[in-house]
């Protein structure tokens, strides 16, 4: 399944809402180049809803970093929200998930900027 | 190899594709052989990794190079070669990902998911001197294997 990325606004921060897979090729690919848009539109408070995200591979987990870093080098923040368990467990194992802001709760996340 | 042993060869090019194409015939083999989801999910996704490991940095996205896969399934585990033509590597040489330093790091996490997801893994020399990943997931003691691979699938090669 293509990864599919929306995003909207909501309360000040733009959220991503993500369904597919990040791997290898065009998942990764979009996620670089909306992350890239974003900070071109001067959208520095982004969330990636992964909620219906099952799967990520060594290069999406690249490309989230990438994007982390990205964002938080230009002055704002990337942040994650509802992760699931697959997910959940790839950043725990891979020990990113204590790198990342990971939040369950949209407004929660929106009000830890 | 012994009689009971059921052998899959396949042979790719080095393509995106083929990383998803190996992946999806993994889990196809590892569904038939009864591993349980969480099982084929490791399964699967390692597999795609090391076949991700032979297109990027083994064959170098060189399309005239190959990568060969092969799936040996045992009553005892399902064995994967995944080997590509390139120069090789040695274990001690992949950087630790969980290193402090390597954490923001955008790559080099492929070996260490294997590595985790899978019962055994090594990394050997392949016959044409490039690197030959070897791992394998045994069956939990309760479960044997219920069915085993179709033969129709044997050596097959892309186009």
């Amino acid at each position: 399944m293509n990864l599919r990325a929306t995003p909207r606004e909501n309360g000040g921060a733009t959220i991503v809402d993500m369904s597919g897979r990040i791997t290898l090729g065009e998942g990764s690919a979009m996620l670089r180049e909306m992350v890239r848009d974003l900070l071109g539109k001067g959208q520095k408070k982004i969330i990636l809803n992964l909620a219906d995200v099952n799967y990520i591979d060594s290069s999406g987990i690249g490309e989230l970093v990438s994007g982390f870093t990205t964002v938080k080098n230009q002055g704002g923040e990337l942040k994650l929200l509802h992760l699931t368990n697959k997910v959940r467990d790839l950043l725990q194992i891979t020990k990113l998930y204590t790198v990342f802001d990971v939040h369950s709760d949209e407004q929660a996340a929106i009000r830890s900027f | 190899m012994t009689a009971e042993t059921k052998r899959i060869e396949v042979t790719l090019e080095t393509l995106l594709d083929s990383v998803a194409l190996a992946e999806e015939i993994s889990l196809r083999i590892a569904e038939a052989a009864g591993f349980d989801e969480d099982e084929r999910h490791k399964i699967g996704m390692s597999v795609r990794e090391a076949v991700i490991n032979a297109f990027q940095y083994g064959n170098a996205q060189r399309r005239e190079k190959k990568i060969r896969a092969v799936f040996e399934l045992t009553p005892a585990k399902l064995v994967v070669h995944i080997e590509d033509q390139g120069r090789g590597f040695r274990l001690e040489d992949v950087p630790d990902p969980l290193a402090e330093e390597n954490l923001l790091k955008t790559s080099g996490r492929g070996i260490f998911l294997m590595r985790s997801f899978m019962d055994e893994f090594d990394v050997r020399r392949g016959r044409e001197g490039g690197a030959e990943i070897v791992m394998a997931k045994h069956f939990r003691p309760q479960r044997q294997p219920n069915s085993q691979p179709q033969s129709t699938h044997e050596k097959e090669e892309r186009p």
